[in-house]
């Protein structure tokens, strides 16, 4: 009897300071299933990372003497760095998948930037505009007519048809157009009342208060060139040319060829040497990821849940 | 209306301030949506607007050149396309290649690989995040939800063919964990070769990439319900269960319907270079969908008039899904995508 009372009290009256008073605490079972699922999740994202980067640092003998994989490289090596950096190809590609992320994403930013500030305040053709914008939500124009633009402008085999598509976004577009169309009316008066010009109101008011957005904005632009794939794999026939994405589908993915296609003798093993490759194309998301990620959620907010 | 006459002749961007300042208006978040006064001459507006006007041209430019003019590039899905005459001078043959496509068992095994292939992501993709957001929410430590949403959003910034070489080293014949099974004496399983399974595949794969990330706006409306809504059921006795069912659900219910409608117009993307990677390992019986039909028969065949036919008959369908889920939301009284948006 006494126990049975006890407990319920006990529940009645538990109260956890970090926990509104409204919110029961959950029973041990529903904790552990919770907590279980979690960790779960996210081993599921760690492990392959870190028998990648692992297996990659690991000498042959571990790698043979574990089958295949390593959790823990013992003698920890950079020679499967060294002999894909000997070779031309990853080389290049890392030059090609960095030229196109840092120009396509500062261009896709000053293409972005102005067009979301157009179109937040009361303008002629803003609204036309914007429809005409959120459109290219609904639909594509589809792969092959995108192909013969690319072709008819002269743009295959060309760094360019991999930036040009991809400087603008209907969704970083709403992001943005979001975020400014909440800029106070009366900072921009007060600002032309002074006499400065539409664009130095842009670039002296509107930019320096939006640093969050336009960081996570960059952001997505710089990932989505980091990552393209298949534009490449549409418009670029010459390998010199391959971004680092390619290179490891052909290399990783369909690993056909193999070492001779890297321009290497294979003197390190080739699973690290795949594994390499794969951390050479994972490690600049990685080092970037946590400086940008406190500004997510406000930045996708801002877009996507309205009001 | 008056008011801004007077000032009109001036022609100087300050002109704009008596519209945004006018007593009795109620204020208006949307700014754009404030009516013009119709007395300014268009040619004022112009002059006015010069640079604004100006900032548009860039864009304008990218949405005629990759978006617009390739949409009409579409017409050659009515024409027998020749790349040496070009658009202006292949000849046009009505619905012939439409009418070729769904004679073609390769497309029609596309299509229904896409219904299919999308109907497991529909069921079993959406629910996901949602509980996901719904487990992180209840967390207490701060530090703890931190960390799992730190985890969980990572994937979304990897490739496709990064994730695609992360399951194939877990799952793959020489994979992490076939060498397990093969350690302990069974059987390896081919889960990145099977075709039966490959549905099944493609799902976790998108789980894996997108789900925790898909979670961050379900984590916004949360936080976003009223606490008062909580403590009043809690008083009136609901319970936990009664609470989420009669609170935390309702509040949710905008952000659920318009993810909802996105999902439902991106039923016929199914996901392209998910597919186009994996189309070798598991056959194209399994892993064809209408983008890499596309792909194949238009940019590798040679085939420029039935890809592109392909393409329209898949753009022009997932459109009017769009439409038309949008069009119920509406019906359920609901913002959906583009309702009060459009300012």
């Amino acid at each position: 009897m006494a126990s049975t009372l006890l407990k319920r009290n006990d529940k009645a009256l538990s109260f956890d300071p970090k926990r509104p008073p409204w919110q029961e605490r959950p029973s041990l079972l529903q904790q552990a299933i919770k907590s279980l699922v979690l960790i779960l999740f996210s081993l599921s994202i760690l492990l392959p990372i870190l028998l990648v980067v692992s297996t990659s640092l690991a000498d042959n003998e571990q790698i043979v003497e574990a089958g295949g994989f390593v959790l823990w490289p013992e003698r920890p090596n950079l020679d499967a760095y060294i002999t894909i950096f000997k070779g031309p190809l990853v080389l290049q590609s890392l030059g090609v998948s960095l030229f196109i992320t840092s120009v396509g994403t500062v261009l896709a930013l000053f293409v972005t930037i102005t067009m979301a500030y157009a179109t937040s305040r009361p303008v002629l053709f803003g609204r036309p505009i914007v429809i005409a914008v959120l459109f290219t939500l609904l639909f594509t124009p589809g792969l092959i007519p995108s192909f013969l633009m690319i072709r008819q402008l002269g743009l295959l085999d060309s760094l360019w048809s991999l930036i040009l598509p991809g400087v603008f976004a209907a969704f970083n577009f709403v992001v943005m157009r979001a975020f400014f169309m909440n800029i106070p009316g009366e900072l921009i008066e007060s600002a032309r009342i002074d006499g400065a010009t539409d664009w130095q109101i842009l670039w002296r008011i509107v930019v320096p208060l939006s640093k969050a957005v336009i960081a996570v904005v960059g952001l997505f632009y710089a990932v989505s060139f980091w990552n393209s794939f298949f534009n490449a794999l549409l418009y670029i026939n010459d390998q010199s040319k391959w971004p680092i994405q390619l290179l490891l589908r052909n290399f990783v993915v369909q690993s056909s060829g193999a070492a001779e296609q890297l321009g290497i003798s294979t003197t390190a093993p080739p699973q690290s040497i795949q594994m390499a490759v794969v951390v050479v194309a994972l490690v600049p998301i990685l080092m970037v990821y946590p400086f940008l990620q406190r500004h997510f959620t406000k930045g996708v907010i801002t877009g996507a849940v309205k009001g | 209306m008056n008011s801004t006459t007077k000032q009109a002749p001036d022609a100087l961007p300050s002109q704009r301030l008596p519209v945004a300042a006018k007593p009795n208006r109620v204020p208006n978040k949307r700014g754009s949506k404030q009516p013009q006064p119709s007395s300014q001459s268009f040619r004022n507006r112009l002059r006015r607007d010069k640079q604004m006007l100006l900032m548009m041209v860039p864009g304008v430019a990218f949405l005629l050149l990759f978006f617009y003019i390739p949409i009409l590039g579409n017409v050659i899905a009515f024409q027998d396309y020749q790349p040496f005459l070009g658009i202006g001078n292949s000849m046009f043959v009505g619905w012939q290649n439409f009418s070729d496509l769904f004679n073609n068992p390769d497309f029609i095994r596309a299509f229904w690989n896409t219904l299919y292939l999308a109907a497991w992501q529909l069921v079993l993709l959406f629910p996901i995040p949602l509980i996901l957001a719904l487990m992180v929410d209840s967390l207490v430590s701060n530090r703890v939800r931190r960390i799992f949403q730190s985890i969980a959003y990572l994937p979304h910034f990897l490739s496709w063919v990064l994730v695609i070489a992360f399951f194939q080293q877990m799952l793959g014949g020489a994979g992490f964990v076939n060498n397990v099974l093969r350690d302990m004496g069974l059987d390896p399983i081919p889960f990145m070769s099977n075709p039966d399974t490959f549905p099944l595949l493609v799902v976790v794969q998108m789980i894996w990439k997108d789900a925790g990330w898909a979670m961050i706006i379900f984590l916004a409306a949360l936080a976003s319900i009223d606490a008062a809504l909580y403590e009043a059921a809690a008083v009136d006795g609901a319970g936990r269960w009664r609470r989420m069912w009669h609170i935390t659900l309702p509040g949710l219910r905008p952000v659920i319907i318009l993810l909802l409608i996105l999902r439902i117009g991106d039923i016929l993307s199914v996901g392209f270079e998910q597919y186009i990677l994996q189309r070798d390992a598991v056959g194209a019986d399994a892993a064809e969908v209408l983008d890499t039909f596309a792909y194949y028969t238009g940019v590798i065949g040679g085939g420029w008039s039935s890809g592109a036919a392909a393409g329209l008959a898949k753009g022009v369908v997932g459109a009017l899904l769009i439409y038309g889920a949008n069009k119920l939301a509406h019906r359920f009284g609901e913002d959906g995508i583009f309702a009060r948006k459009v300012g």
